[in-house]
């Protein structure tokens, strides 16, 4: 009975914003339907539920969908997940996910006739670390100037895509092709394990989520992490560099959205056009809160989100609901989250730790002094 | 003369430099009107978050802000139009209509709606002002894909758009200062109204009560609070009128330069806007500044792509990528933020959620 109390104390606020944005989601459905053809259709809510359910858990093949659809957004998730644990805001996945890709097609194609595991070992291990040095930057301007790294990232999401658009049309472009667009990436793809797209990234991402688990709560490095976001101050006081950590945790965080984007580039896409790009880096943030920094909750999040993006398709066929409306829904998700103390005083919930009050700390420095001396 | 300008233009290094210069001043009179109908919607943007900024709350959802007034603004056109009618007189200037006038009302009202869900979590609530406006991104740009794609299936037309007003001819002839005339009047009615804006918010907040007040709330609001001054309130309503700011420029891009929408029509406009605040170190006049600076970046960029200059400066700059001009404002943000040119610091308080002392 105590574990049932407990577990519903982590996980009312989660479900509740679920059920909340799904209902708010059928009123959509239903206004705008009624707005646009002008009539008033209720089971129009269930048929594209219903049709969502199916294409993301229906079948073995929609399964599969889901599992690739959740990966980056996991990988991602985590990425975000890491700084909001040291009190970093990483609105930059989205640029580091970009910079991992680029670096992942640039080697892929180079190595495309290599041996596979020789090609694809190099084309991810370019992909972090483009990613890594992508997160390095803010999280080194932070530390040295205290440049506040959601302005610095948001900005370096914009070069991203400058540099990747420049690279993909200059030097990595297919003479003669009609529009600028890269070489398949050839052995450097990775190998599909199972269904007809279930590539190898399915199976690590979730181990990269265990070692994000223990690197948090069982080493001294996540112990300082963690110590860092809740308290820059007493993380000095106690002898520990916040300054170190930032840019270790920024540099970790940009390693992870680089995966992210290596993978999703190997697994799924095998080539970039110059106007490749994703919304990865914010459905990550949504994933990240949603999961509460939590790697298991960060698992539940991707495969959610996963299977409501590998879903759409046939709802927007099935039921004539735009796909849009999984974005919709997202948003809603997260908007219950955020007012959480609202929801909480309606539903009579009693407070649990979040895991994300050490960490809601990212406007805090915004202003004035870093207090990362 | 010209053998002189020759003669600069040969020396290497330097003379590349006096190629670039020779290069603008030739063509800035010509993409002047150009510049400043791109810098619009940043500039409106930059003066979203200087207001919302300077007392104490941190915006980061001034794109989707922008992105639900366009949205707004061509969806009401949809739906008034048949309703109204594109009654245009032809001598009205900007040609205004009253559906378009009523359009810009109603995007205006929905910016400031989306300000007030902003406000309401970010200063009742206290929730993190970074996530509040991050949420107000992703659910602008749902929301509005959402329904434009309902709509499109239609293929419908909206209420048009703005015109231009096309300044006398003895004006923009104006020696030295003609080609400025020109920039800032062959403008529809937003982007003329810029300048003004820009003028009056720099004064107000410098040299009004309600500016003094809006400063001491963003450096310091506990102080503000003795002497006073209700701090909940000045920031709910700096916020409601930084969405209206915000409203406005996103207005300007579908009711005043395409009078169409697309899907994430913004584009990144209300981050870059951001970049101009900062750059402009929280400032309407500097903000204004850096707009115009970040969008000339983007207009130069591609005037060199259409009309390449001549000589041993063509040669060069044909062999950039067009895409370094298009990132060029977010190097100068982040190396002006790193504090290598001059140093940017944001308002004390920013981003602090205020708690009244000893509330029940």
């Amino acid at each position: 009975m105590r574990l049932v109390s407990r577990a519903w104390a982590v996980l009312a606020l989660p479900i509740i914003s679920i059920v909340l944005s799904v209902l708010v989601g059928s009123i959509v459905i239903i206004l705008s339907e009624w707005l646009v053809a002008g009539e008033l259709e209720p089971a129009l809510a269930v048929a594209a539920y219903g049709a969502l359910l199916q294409g993301s858990i229906g079948s073995p093949a929609a399964i599969v969908s889901t599992l690739v659809a959740a990966t980056p957004l996991l990988l991602a998730g985590l990425s975000v997940g890491l700084a909001f644990k040291a009190g970093l805001f990483n609105i930059g996945a989205q640029g580091q996910f970009l910079m991992g890709a680029l670096a992942a097609v640039a080697v892929g194609v180079t190595l495309k006739d290599s041996p596979a595991p020789v090609a694809i070992a190099l084309s991810l291990l370019a992909g972090t670390l483009a990613g890594a040095v992508t997160g390095f930057v803010p999280g080194f301007l932070k530390a040295t100037s205290g440049a506040h790294e959601v302005v610095t990232t948001i900005m370096l999401n914009f070069i991203a895509t400058a540099i990747l658009a420049a690279v993909v049309s200059g030097p990595l472009d297919v003479p003669g092709s009609p529009s600028p667009i890269t070489d398949d990436v050839g052995q450097a793809s990775l190998p599909v394990i199972f269904g007809r797209n279930g590539h190898l990234g399915v199976l690590y991402a979730p181990l990269i989520a265990l070692f994000y688990g223990w690197l948090l709560f069982r080493t001294t490095r996540g112990f300082e992490i963690r110590t860092t976001g809740a308290n820059p101050d007493a993380a000095r006081y106690a002898g520990m560099s916040p300054r170190g950590i930032i840019i270790w945790t920024m540099t970790g965080a940009g390693l992870l959205a680089g995966l992210a984007g290596a993978t999703e580039l190997l697994g799924v896409n095998h080539q970039m056009t110059a106007s490749y790009g994703t919304t990865v880096g914010f459905d990550a943030i949504a994933v990240a809160l949603l999961g509460r920094t939590n790697p298991l909750g960060i698992v539940l999040a991707a495969i959610l989100f996963g299977g409501m993006r590998a879903g759409a398709p046939l709802m927007q066929i099935q039921a004539g609901v735009p796909a849009e409306l999984v974005g919709v829904v997202q948003a809603t998700i997260l908007f219950f989250l955020v007012a959480s103390p609202v929801i909480r005083r309606v539903f009579r919930i009693r407070a649990a730790r979040t895991g994300l009050e050490d960490a809601a700390t990212f406007t805090k420095s915004y202003g004035g002094e870093v207090t990362t001396r | 003369m010209e053998a002189l300008i020759e003669l600069i233009y040969g020396i290497p290094v330097l003379g590349l430099v006096a190629q670039l210069l020779g290069y603008l001043l030739a063509v800035l009179p010509n993409i002047s009107p150009i510049i400043l109908r791109a810098a619009v919607p940043i500039a409106f943007a930059a003066l979203c978050g200087v207001i919302c900024e300077r007392s104490g709350v941190v915006n980061i959802g001034i794109e989707g802000t922008m992105l639900v007034a366009a949205f707004v603004g061509w969806a009401a056109g949809v739906y008034l139009a048949p309703m109204i009618g594109p009654t245009s007189a032809a001598g009205v200037p900007f040609g205004i209509t009253p559906t378009l006038l009523l359009a810009l009302l109603l995007a205006v009202l929905s910016g400031v709606v989306v300000a007030l869900l902003h406000a309401w979590l970010s200063i009742s609530v206290r929730a993190d002002q970074i996530i509040v406006g991050t949420i107000i991104n992703i659910a602008a740009f749902g929301v509005t894909g959402y329904v434009n794609t309902l709509m499109a299936t239609g293929s419908p037309t909206g209420a048009g758009s703005f015109r231009p007003f096309v300044p006398p001819k003895e004006l923009t002839d104006l020696p030295v200062v003609g080609w400025l005339v020109e920039m800032f009047l062959f403008q529809g009615p937003i982007g003329i109204s810029l300048l003004l804006v820009v003028i009056v918010f720099q004064v107000f907040l410098y040299r009004s009560r309600w500016g003094l007040r809006t400063r001491a709330v963003g450096e310091h609001p506990r102080g503000a609070e003795t002497v006073g001054i209700d701090v909940i309130r000045l920031r709910y309503r700096n916020v409601l009128l930084g969405g209206l700011l915000a409203a406005i420029g996103g207005a300007f891009l579908s009711l005043e330069v395409t009078g169409s929408f697309q899907q994430g029509m913004t584009a990144g406009r209300g981050f870059i806007g951001l970049a101009a605040m900062i750059v402009g170190r929280w400032t309407p006049l500097g903000a204004f500044g850096a707009a115009l600076l970040f969008a000339s970046s983007a207009a130069i960029g591609d005037s060199i792509e259409i009309s390449p200059p001549a000589g041993d400066l063509g040669t060069l700059l044909g062999g950039l990528p067009g895409q370094l001009f298009d990132a060029l404002p977010y190097v100068v943000t982040i190396v002006v933020l790193a504090g290598v040119i001059g140093r940017s610091t944001p308002p004390a308080a920013d981003g602090l959620p205020y708690e009244r002392e000893a509330t029940t």
